[in-house]
């Protein structure tokens, strides 16, 4: 899968948890740049987007991922679908 | 809304919940409003915003209290002003086995396990007690799953230091004093989380980095079960499950196949799950679900094949039998008014999706659950929740058999030229009397379910119904008729409130199998009388009008009522001066108990 469908496809999951067709995610985008992306809705995004690629994260991984970018490189690791 | 009815996926909802919320707010629907306190022993967010999904799509408009992270017990036992100003119809306690503080060790011995025990078990009898007391409201409680792990393997089921026998304890203490209060109702975890797969469900990711009790994937399975349960509780319970017959109760074409040739019994693998899906029907008709065939059919074929001697049911199991050519839709409608039922009351259960697809878009709220392959019949009707038992009367044992005597008075009105003629010739006899203790788990049964004869549509829960049976401030009738073919049982319910020398009617329901008796000038009669007693002069009856009770919106004209108010939204006040009256009632004996 190319960074190109990755981000279309995780784009799509963002605008779906959060209701918002506006949302555009960059490598970049942190949760300080989405309204509703508190600690409650991070659970529904990371499962959500497990979902959505057939993957798993690791515990510390859920925790330490920095930004969106850190969330798709392990997406492009791991994804199974 | 499809998405919310079972099998639903747990997925969808989770990513679409906010989408889905909207959706359901801009519906148009109609909704009662309850308020419900959760007070969580883990993480509530998630479960309270997918809960909030499926009551609104039982027509329930949830408001919610949500204790602060953990704080179940205290919230329960020393509830703050914010708690007590919201005054809550529902508290659902959200436990889990995390939240057992004292487990067993294996050097304790059999007294200290007992100490351990009893220690537990006194935390939640204390809360429960003060949330009795503070609130009167029914309390939802969690029973507990088994434990993550089993210490001693098997021996842990029954060995007194085992988990899992400590938390067996536990729970038993818990449906034991399900049974001996009435507005106590267990949301069975312990089953929830071993039918979804208890190793998935206590995948310990969730707590420890969410502090959630179960895994995320499975809270709307989770509060699938607690909608069920609250909304069997405000009276939303379907009432009747209509059915086809070919390759729905037996496998084949009866009209095609021949009675010898249709699929039921013990012969084969396929024949088995149809007696098997049509013995569970027969025990769902125990609970009082009204059962009804609507089938393309002749008439004669239809009963033909309810008559194979190899069937679990017969013919005489349903109370109507529409068995014809015409749309399914059209005969779901007409089994609706003559059972004098709303037509969202009732499951439509057939195989042919076609069929399916016409009376789930012309019959609103009627369910239609998906019926594909005999073997998952009966796990799709049970796990859908459609007949939650929160209550349990006789009259619910009786339901069937009344329903069709109701069918033979039709048939005898018809043979009689006057209306009075009838009356006199069913012999009825009216039980109307102050509540007793055996009848108030039906009287408040009834004031959740009736809607129709209802003027006020006041719904009770058990606990409320108890504070009135209580006091002295209400004059309260129930009336209970038996006529020649039998007893309808408690069938109409009074309450009024008395101020002074005016009574309040805050209460007047019928049960609809008994319109056009009189009942409901016996029970005028009677409540003139026990007013004029208690030197009360004035009668002031109340109607306020809902979609489904038009059918009353002159009642109290037609007992003679005057009408002094009426405000833009159709609500009127009556009022009755008693110091003349004069009995109305002529067809019905009225006594204070039938022996």
């Amino acid at each position: 899968m190319d960074a190109k469908t990755l981000f279309t496809r995780l784009n799509r999951v963002f605008q779906d948890v959060f209701d918002d067709a506006s949302i555009r995610i960059t490598p970049k985008t942190t949760a300080n740049d989405i309204e509703d992306w508190d600690s409650l809705e991070h659970i529904t995004l990371i499962s959500a987007v497990e979902r959505e690629f057939g993957m798993k994260f690791k515990m510390g991984e859920i925790s330490s991922m920095k930004n969106v970018g850190e969330m798709a490189q392990i997406i492009a690791q791991r994804a199974s679908k | 809304m499809k998405e919310l009815e079972y099998p639903f996926d747990a997925g969808y909802i989770i990513n679409k919940k906010k989408s889905i919320k909207k959706a359901l707010k801009a519906d148009g629907t109609t909704r009662i409003k309850k308020k419900i306190a959760v007070l969580g022993g883990s993480t509530t967010a998630n479960i309270i915003s997918i809960l909030e999904l499926f009551l609104l799509n039982y027509g329930i408009e949830p408001e919610f209290y949500e204790s602060e992270y953990a704080q179940y017990w205290q919230d329960a036992m020393f509830p703050d002003e914010h708690l007590m100003n919201f005054n809550p119809d529902i508290v659902f306690i959200h436990t889990s086995n995390r939240n057992i503080t004292n487990y067993p060790v294996m050097t304790d011995s059999a007294e200290d396990v007992e100490a351990k025990f009893n220690a537990e078990a006194q935390k939640f009898h204390v809360m429960w007690e003060s949330v009795k007391e503070k609130f009167h409201c029914p309390i939802i409680q969690n029973n507990f799953e088994m434990p993550l792990y089993r210490l001693l393997g098997n021996r842990d089921a029954w060995d007194i230091h085992g988990r899992t026998n400590f938390i067996t304890r536990l729970n038993d203490y818990i449906y034991s004093y399900a049974r001996e209060n009435e507005s106590f109702y267990v949301n069975d975890l312990n089953f929830i989380s071993a039918d979804y797969g208890l190793k998935e469900w206590s995948n310990p990711l969730f707590w420890n980095m969410y502090k959630y009790a179960m895994c995320f994937e499975a809270i709307p399975s989770f509060s699938f079960s607690v909608a069920n349960i609250i909304k069997s509780i405000f009276g939303k319970n379907k009432k009747a499950l209509a059915l086809d017959l070919d390759n729905t109760l037996w496998g084949g074409v009866v009209g095609d196949d021949g009675v010898d040739g249709i699929e039921i019994g013990q012969e084969t693998g396929v024949s088995q799950s149809y007696y098997e899906f049509q013995s569970y029907v027969k025990e769902l008709k125990q609970l009082g679900i009204v059962l009804t065939v609507c089938s393309k059919n002749d008439h004669e074929n239809a009963i033909a094949g309810l008559n194979h001697p190899e069937g679990a049911l017969k013919p005489d199991d349903f109370i109507i039998i529409k068995a014809n050519w015409e749309n399914k839709d059209r005969n779901i409608a007409e089994t609706a008014l003559e059972l004098n039922i709303g037509q969202d009351a009732i499951v439509f259960a057939d195989d042919n999706p076609a069929e399916r697809a016409i009376v789930s878009a012309q019959i609103a709220g009627c369910a239609v659950p998906e019926m594909e392959g005999v073997e998952n019949y009966i796990n799709i009707i049970d796990r859908s929740g459609f007949f939650e038992v929160t209550s349990f009367s006789d009259d619910d044992l009786k339901r069937n058999e009344m329903y069709k005597k109701n069918v033979l008075r039709n048939q005898q009105l018809a043979s009689f030229g006057d209306y009075g003629e009838y009356l006199k010739s069913l012999e009825m006899t009216g039980e109307i009397a102050d509540f007793k203790p055996v009848y108030i788990a039906r009287i408040t049964q009834l004031t959740n379910k009736s809607n129709q004869f209802n003027v006020t549509t006041k719904r009770y829960t058990p606990a409320e119904m108890e504070q009135v049976f209580e006091s002295d401030e209400y004059i309260r009738l129930y009336g209970k008729l038996i006529d020649k073919f039998g007893d309808n049982g408690v069938v109409s319910v009074v309450i009024g409130k008395k101020d002074g020398n005016n009574l309040n009617i805050d209460l007047w329901l019928m049960s609809c199998r008994v319109l056009k008796r009189d009942m409901e000038l016996a029970m005028l009669d009677k409540l003139v009388e026990k007013a004029k007693a208690q030197g009360i002069e004035k009668l002031t009856g109340y109607y306020y009008p809902t979609a489904k009770n038009n059918m009353v919106r002159e009642l109290y004209g037609t007992f003679g009522f005057t009408k002094t108010k009426e405000d833009e939204e159709g609500n009127t006040v009556w009022e009755l001066d008693i110091t003349s009256y004069e009995n109305k009632n002529k067809y019905i004996n009225v006594v204070e108990e039938i022996n």
